[in-house]
Parts: structure tokens; sequence; C-alpha cells
């Protein structure tokens, strides 16, 4: 399959790569262990700010692994060790004095499978909010799960319904519920673990073309075995494979002129 | 194996219309069937036990619901019930309100005079709670001292059997003949001009040869037991059997006898005589004359016609039942007054334990097993929750914990009769903690359902997606946040569920209660958690070891009012669960 002529390029591509842009994410050496198994093996590569970056590769490559390290959530993982250097924002995530629940305010997650709580659409956008403590009374709320969920483009579609259960809403509406509880609390960047691969084509092109809205004001980072979608999606893509990153990039350089063989062949469909 | 019978040459293909094929789905067919079959047929015998086990005890506790009453006017006089004049509460308390009853009764039994009789009339037929309802109505309104007053009198469980006709069977016909009798008091005898009583010589007859059965069967033991017996007793053990003989060849003979007349005995069942308003018990009867005891004096000695008599039979045998002919004449005479009245036996429910069957009530029971069912819930449930949160969420994986786990899972396999042990020991013996409470039978089945509560609620945890847990962790929920605001909620009706098993296990518990005292004899209603108290399932253990016939329906009773119970802790938890189970 041929993915280079088949893929149509979102978008400017202005902003990317280390040169123009600052990063809003930088790891540097890292090293993630579960139990013997050496996961991902000396890793560096930087996260554009204001971007959307791919991480691409085949199964088991350790891409989401890398992306659970940026929010910390390999921490609930007793065997997961990690080494190395990740910094947000030129502060070390790692460092024992940051408080793990405020970096994840910072740095918001969606799930590979869309995982709203069983509880009604405004509470699942409420709840970050109120845990955090961002708005300091009722009508501020409304307000600011009314912003995220037009930001999240399902305003619309469920203003009616704000008390019905988030788990009642289809799937491409509950991955976008999910994404509105990420940006009710203002995150600087937003972890997506392959967001679309539980939906049809009709939701995923839904969540894609808000993904490209979100790059205004978000660092987006999204794990993603579509091919397509992060040629579609992406200012910049990242190759893994083996635990390694192989080739990073910006994604028309990366889809168009692949430097590593093992890239090549990769998108171009000949193993994964 | 199977399927390579259905390779045909063309290996790995299978022809789906072959004979082999075809044979090959029918078996399969044939043991889905049967399977089938095993399961409704395992159900079908489930439910007839089901079934059979309800039946039983609902048939069986239903007389225990109604009680009989003597419907009376009493007149309470001041010398009988107020000492002194005084009418205050205390003293009226203090006053001898079932000699109020026996003044009552006594109106209509002007005959019975003597001592002994007085007792078999007033203290066996009645019960010693009697006057309860009079004394109540005259405490309320003192004003009514001196009048007489309609007052509902309790009978005594015997006469509640006899005329729940759970005593002897009772059958009544009228008399065919003119009737004869001698005199109205003693001993009379009576003539028929038709053989009125021959029925009845036939009857006593057959119970003879019955009864001379039973006797050549326990000759048949003594002769048996002749032989192993010491040799110094031999000879007493030999004139028994002589003893035993004689009465037998006895019965034998007067069984086989044709005419004349025979003895009614204690072992044969009984004839009475109702006529010129009195009752005769027939003590040697023929087949047109019989003579007898007068139990309540006849009007006079005149004939009496045909149709205006009657024969009453009470099938078992005086002997055998508690009640004598002349209790049953008493309580005919009762009946025949339109005194008796057969009403709802609200006691069961509203009154406390009593060694008198009639008298006694669950109530004491009942309360004590809410009571204790309340400290167990208060204690275990959160314990028991937040062991299985904390084991389950938070606690690190090693070896300790494997341990604690391994030694949760034993626990929950305890006898429970251990941890009556382990209650009488810590809370009784070491903290010195009132016996007998509902605290520390409370305690006690907190301990026996902690095991089960935290293995189902660690189980309900484990089943809550991770999905809810990282959602709220990737948004910034602390762990106990993730837990207690997502996880929790979703784990509820497994929680609640475990819980209603664990407590419908601790409700039903009687063995570790003995342990600690809860098996005494109390009256009272606890009316805190450190009274001494007693439950349901510890109730029916007691009823069902008195001897009192009455208890049996009692204590079927009490197993239907304790099923009832179960069913509306279950319902309430089925109610709680479907509540949490809609925030999903």
């Amino acid at each position: 399959m041929n993915v280079l002529s088949q893929t149509e390029f979102s978008g400017p591509t202005m902003g990317i790569g280390m040169a123009d842009g600052e990063s809003a994410v930088t790891a540097r050496g890292v090293d993630v262990y579960y139990g013997d198994k050496h996961a991902i093996k000396n890793l560096s590569v930087d996260i554009p700010a204001k971007a959307v970056t791919a991480f691409i590769g085949p199964s088991g490559c350790g891409k989401s692994t890398f992306l659970r390290c940026v929010n910390r959530m390999n921490d609930t993982i007793p065997i997961c060790r990690v080494t190395g250097d990740i910094k947000l924002d030129g502060r070390d995530i790692y460092d024992p004095t940051l408080d793990v629940v405020q970096l994840r305010a910072q740095v918001g997650m969606v799930f590979q499978k869309p995982n709203p709580f069983p509880k009604s659409i405004f509470d699942n956008v409420a709840y970050g909010p109120k845990i955090h403590g961002l708005t300091s009374n009722k009508t501020e709320l409304a307000e600011l799960v009314e912003k995220s969920l037009r930001r999240a483009s399902l305003w619309e579609e469920v203003k009616d319904r704000l008390d019905a259960s988030g788990t009642g809403l289809s799937g491409g509406q509950q991955q976008r519920l999910c994404i509105a509880r990420a940006i009710a609390v203002s995150p600087d960047v937003i972890l997506m673990d392959e967001p679309c691969s539980a939906l049809d084509p009709i939701a995923t092109a839904k969540i894609e073309e808000l993904i490209d809205e979100l790059r205004q004001n978000y660092t987006i980072i999204i794990v993603t075995h579509s091919m397509q979608q992060a040629a579609r999606v992406s200012q910049k893509t990242a190759f893994f494979h083996l635990g390694t990153l192989v080739e990073e990039g910006p994604t028309k350089t990366i889809f168009t002129n692949p430097h590593d063989k093992r890239t090549q062949d990769y998108i171009t469909g000949r193993f994964g | 194996m199977t399927d390579a019978t259905l390779q045909t040459a063309d290996a790995g293909r299978v022809d789906f219309r072959s004979p082999a094929a075809q044979a090959h789905l029918r078996k399969r067919y044939a043991v889905e069937s049967r399977f089938k079959f095993y399961g409704v047929a395992a159900i079908a015998f489930a439910a007839f036990f089901i079934v059979f086990l309800v039946s039983d005890i609902v048939t069986k506790a239903i007389p225990a619901f109604t009680e009989h009453r003597l419907s009376i006017t009493l007149t309470p006089t001041a010398e009988r019930v107020a000492e002194g004049g005084r009418t205050d509460r205390q003293t009226l308390m203090a006053g001898d309100w079932n000699a109020v009853v026996r003044d009552g009764v006594g109106k209509y039994f002007p005959d019975v005079t003597n001592r002994a009789q007085r007792s078999k009339l007033y203290n066996e037929l009645i019960s010693i709670g009697g006057g309860d309802d009079i004394r109540n109505r005259v405490i309320a309104d003192p004003s009514l001292l001196g009048k007489p007053v309609q007052a509902q009198v309790l009978l005594s469980d015997d006469s509640d059997l006899y005329f729940k006709g759970m005593m002897t069977e009772r059958t009544e016909r009228e008399g065919r003949g003119s009737i004869g009798v001698s005199g109205t008091s003693g001993d009379v005898s009576i003539a028929t001009n038709v053989n009125d009583f021959a029925q009845d010589v036939a009857r006593v007859r057959s119970d003879l040869q019955a009864a001379a059965r039973r006797a050549q069967l326990e000759i048949n033991r003594l002769k048996a037991a002749l032989e192993t017996v010491a040799p110094d007793r031999r000879a007493a053990l030999q004139d028994q059997i002589n003893r035993q003989i004689a009465v037998a060849t006895d019965m034998d003979r007067r069984a086989k006898s044709v005419g004349g007349t025979e003895l009614i005995g204690d072992s044969t069942s009984s004839v009475l005589v109702k006529m010129n308003g009195g009752v005769i018990k027939l003590t040697e009867i023929g087949n047109e004359k019989a003579s007898g005891t007068v139990l309540i004096p006849l009007k006079d000695a005149s004939e009496a016609k045909p149709g205006s008599w009657k024969i009453i039979n009470l099938t078992t045998p005086e002997g055998s039942r508690k009640l004598s002919d002349q209790q049953i004449a008493w309580l005919d005479r009762m009946k025949e007054e339109g005194l008796v009245t057969q009403a709802f036996a609200s006691r069961l429910f509203f009154s406390g334990d009593s060694r008198e069957p009639e008298l006694a009530g669950i109530i004491g029971g009942l309360t004590g097993t809410a009571l204790t069912m309340l400290v167990t819930l208060v204690l275990c449930l959160p314990i028991g929750v937040l062991a299985a949160i904390y084991l389950e969420e938070f606690a690190p994986k090693n070896r300790l914990t494997d341990f604690i786990e391994i030694n949760i899972n034993n626990l929950a396999a305890v006898p429970s009769i251990v941890f009556g042990l382990l209650g009488l020991a810590i809370f009784l013996n070491t903290f010195d903690m009132p016996r007998s409470s509902p605290l520390v039978g409370g305690l006690v089945l907190a301990l026996l359902v902690l095991p089960t509560i935290i293995i189902s609620s660690r189980a309900a945890l484990k089943a809550v997606p991770p999905s809810i847990r990282e959602a709220a962790l990737g948004l910034g929920a602390s762990k106990q946040q993730a837990v207690f605001q997502h996880v929790l909620p979703v784990a509820m009706p497994g929680v609640l569920t475990g819980t209603i098993i664990g407590m419908a296990h601790a409700l039903g518990e009687t063995a570790p209660l003995l342990m600690i005292g809860m098996v005494a004899f109390i009256i009272d209603v606890p009316r805190s958690v450190t009274e001494s108290a007693t439950v349901l399932p510890v109730q029916i253990f007691l009823w069902s070891d008195l001897p009192e016939p009455a208890f049996q329906a009692k204590t079927a009773a009490a197993i239907v009012i304790l099923l009832l119970f179960l069913f509306v802790m279950n319902g309430a938890a089925i109610w709680l669960r479907r509540r949490f189970e809609r925030r999903w």
C-alpha cells in the first residue's frame, strides 16, 4: 500500500521542528523497564509546543509506554521503573518534589477506549475542575463545562441532556467527552493513546478534526497505528521500533523522505 | 478422535451429508438435550424440597397464629385486687386477678368445689396470664372496680390445642334410642332401647387388640433382653415379663369376647354421653347399657328422647393426652355457653419469651436479632470495605499481604463455634463485656462476617474496569479520590451483595451465640445493646427443645418469622443495589 500517494497533509507545516518552535516536552536518555524487560532504550525526543506529534510504530515498540511516562501514569504499575530525564517546560517531571497530581492536571490524557465515568455528562467534565478547585461557584463551573464541551465539538449534541449518563453516548461522542474532560482542567499537553482505534470512520474523522483545532492551544502527542491518521493530523512524527526511537522529524519528511530503511518499510506497510 | 471418523478420503474435508456426519450431529444434539434434562431435573428436585420444606413449616406454623380465649363478664372486686381500697397502679398490679377470673368462670361450674377439681379447672385450663386483660382494663380505668366488665381470658396451651383439634380426634353423634339414667351425679348406670353403644364396644375391643399387640412386642423385647442381662437381675426381669404376658393375654381375651360389657380404661378411647344438661363418662359399656361417672351433673334423671342426647368419642385414650375427660367436658361446656372465641394471637409478635406456650412471643428474640445485626453491620461494613479497599488498591503486593490474604480466606472457612469461643475468651473474659448482650453477639458475628465481606468486596473492586481508575488518575485525581469517588461507587453493588450474604449468614447463626450466653431464658425485651438478650435462631433452638406440644407450632411460627426477616433484609439490600446501579 502506498501511503504517500493517498495522504493529504493537513494545514501549514510551519512552526515545526527544533529550529523555530520551542519544545514543550524534552526527553533525554530515557530508559523504561517493566521488571526485567527493557521497554524503552535510551530515548531522546523533543515535542514541539502547540503542535501535534504522532508516535508511530509496530505494537510493543514502546510508544504508549513513553506516552505514559509523560504524565507518570506508569507510576501505577508497580514493576515499572523509569530512568533518564523528561522535562515539561523545563521542569523535571520525575523530580521527587513535583506533585504528580499537578503534573497530571498539566498533562491530560485520552485513552484508547473511551472511558467516561459512570456519571452524568456534566459531572464527567466537571470532575477535573472540581478536584483541582478551578472554579469558585456553580455558574463558573457550568460555564467551564460548556466551554470544554464546545471545544470538544460536543456541546450541540449534548446540551439538552447534560444530566444523562456519559456511558449512554455513542463511542465517538464518548471519546469527545473524554477529550472535553481532559481540556476542562486546561492542560498544556494532551496525550492521546490511539484515541480512534475503537471508533468508526465517521467518528474518527470528527476526532481528527477536533485534534486539528485543539492544536492551536494545546501541545498534543498522539499514538496511532494508522499511518494516514498520523499523516493527516500531525506536524511531527516519531517512529519507534523495538523500544528505540528510530527516526523523528516533520511529518512530511518522515512520510516522503524517510532516512531509515525501517521507517520506510513500516510506512509503506512492509512490516508492522 | 471423533473428528477422525468424519474424515473422508479427502483428508481434512468433511462431507456433512454423510451418514457418519449425520450420526455425529445426532450424538451432539443428544448430549445437549441430555444435559438440559439433567439441569431441569436438578432444578425440579431442588424446587420440590424447597416447596416441601416451606409448606411443612408453614402448615405447622399456622396454628400458632391464633389463640382461644374466653370472652366473659368478670367483676373485679376491691377485696381481690385493690388491697386497702387503693387503686394506684402498683396495688392493682399486685392484685389477685386470677381470683377474679376464677370467680367469673366459677359461675358456670357451681358444682366444682373441691380443691383438686378447682385446680384442674382453673390452673390447667386457663392460662396463668388469663387475668392480664381485665387487669389492664382496670388499671387504665379504676372506676371499673366492682362493676361487671366484659374481658378476654386467655386459655391455656392445652385447652387451645384441644379446640384446634390437636389434642384428640373428637366425634359426636346423636343417640338413636331413648335413654334412661339412674341418677344425676356420682356413679350412674344408663340403658337405651336400641344398641346405641355397639360401635363403641367394637372400637374399645379393637383398641384392646392394638394394645395387646403393643404389649406382645414389649414382651418380645424383654425376652431378648433376658439373654444379656446380669444373672442377679434375671429373676426381676422374668417377673416383669410374666406380668406383661398376663396383661397381654387378658387384653387379647377381652378383645376377642363377644357380647357382654367391656371396661374402658387408660388405653382405650373415651366415650362420653351428654344428656339432660350433663355429661357422663362411661367406664363400662355394653351394646345397650353402660355405667359411668358423672362429669357434669345432670339437671334431672328423666328419660331422654331419641335425638336429644349425644354420644361423644375421644379417639386418643385418656392416658395419652394432657387433658382428662373431665377437663374436656368442662371445655365443651364453656364452648356451649358461647364463651370461647378464637382470635389472632398478637402475643406471638408483641410479647417476650415465657415458659407458658400461650404467653410466649418472639419480640424479645426479634429485638435482640435487630440489635445484634445492627452492631454487626455498623462494625463489619466499614471495617470490611475499608480493609478490602486497602488490600486491593493501596497495599503493596508482597509476601506479607499475600499472607494476610490467605489468612482472610482461611478465616472465612473457620467453623462459627470457634468465633464463639474467641468471643467468650476475649470479649467476655478479657474485656469483661456484659454477657448475653447484643453488643458481644454483634462483635462475634462481625468477626464471622468480616472475611466474607472483605473477600467479596475485593472481588467487586477487582472487577471494576481499570479504565475508570486510569481516567480519574489521568485527570489528576489522587489515588484516594480515584478509589472513593469512582471505583467504590461502581463496586458498591458487589460490595452490598457480599454484605447481604454475610449478614444473612450471621442472621441464622446460633452456635457462636450459645458460647457467649445468648442462649439464656430472657423474658424482657432488650432496650439497649448491653442488656441481656436472645436472638431469633437461638429462640427457635430453645423452643424446639421444650416438651410442651404447643411450642412445636411456636417454633415453626418463629422460623417463618425469621425467614420473613431474612426476606425483608434481602429485599432492602436488593433495593439498595438497584439504587447504586442506577448511577451507571
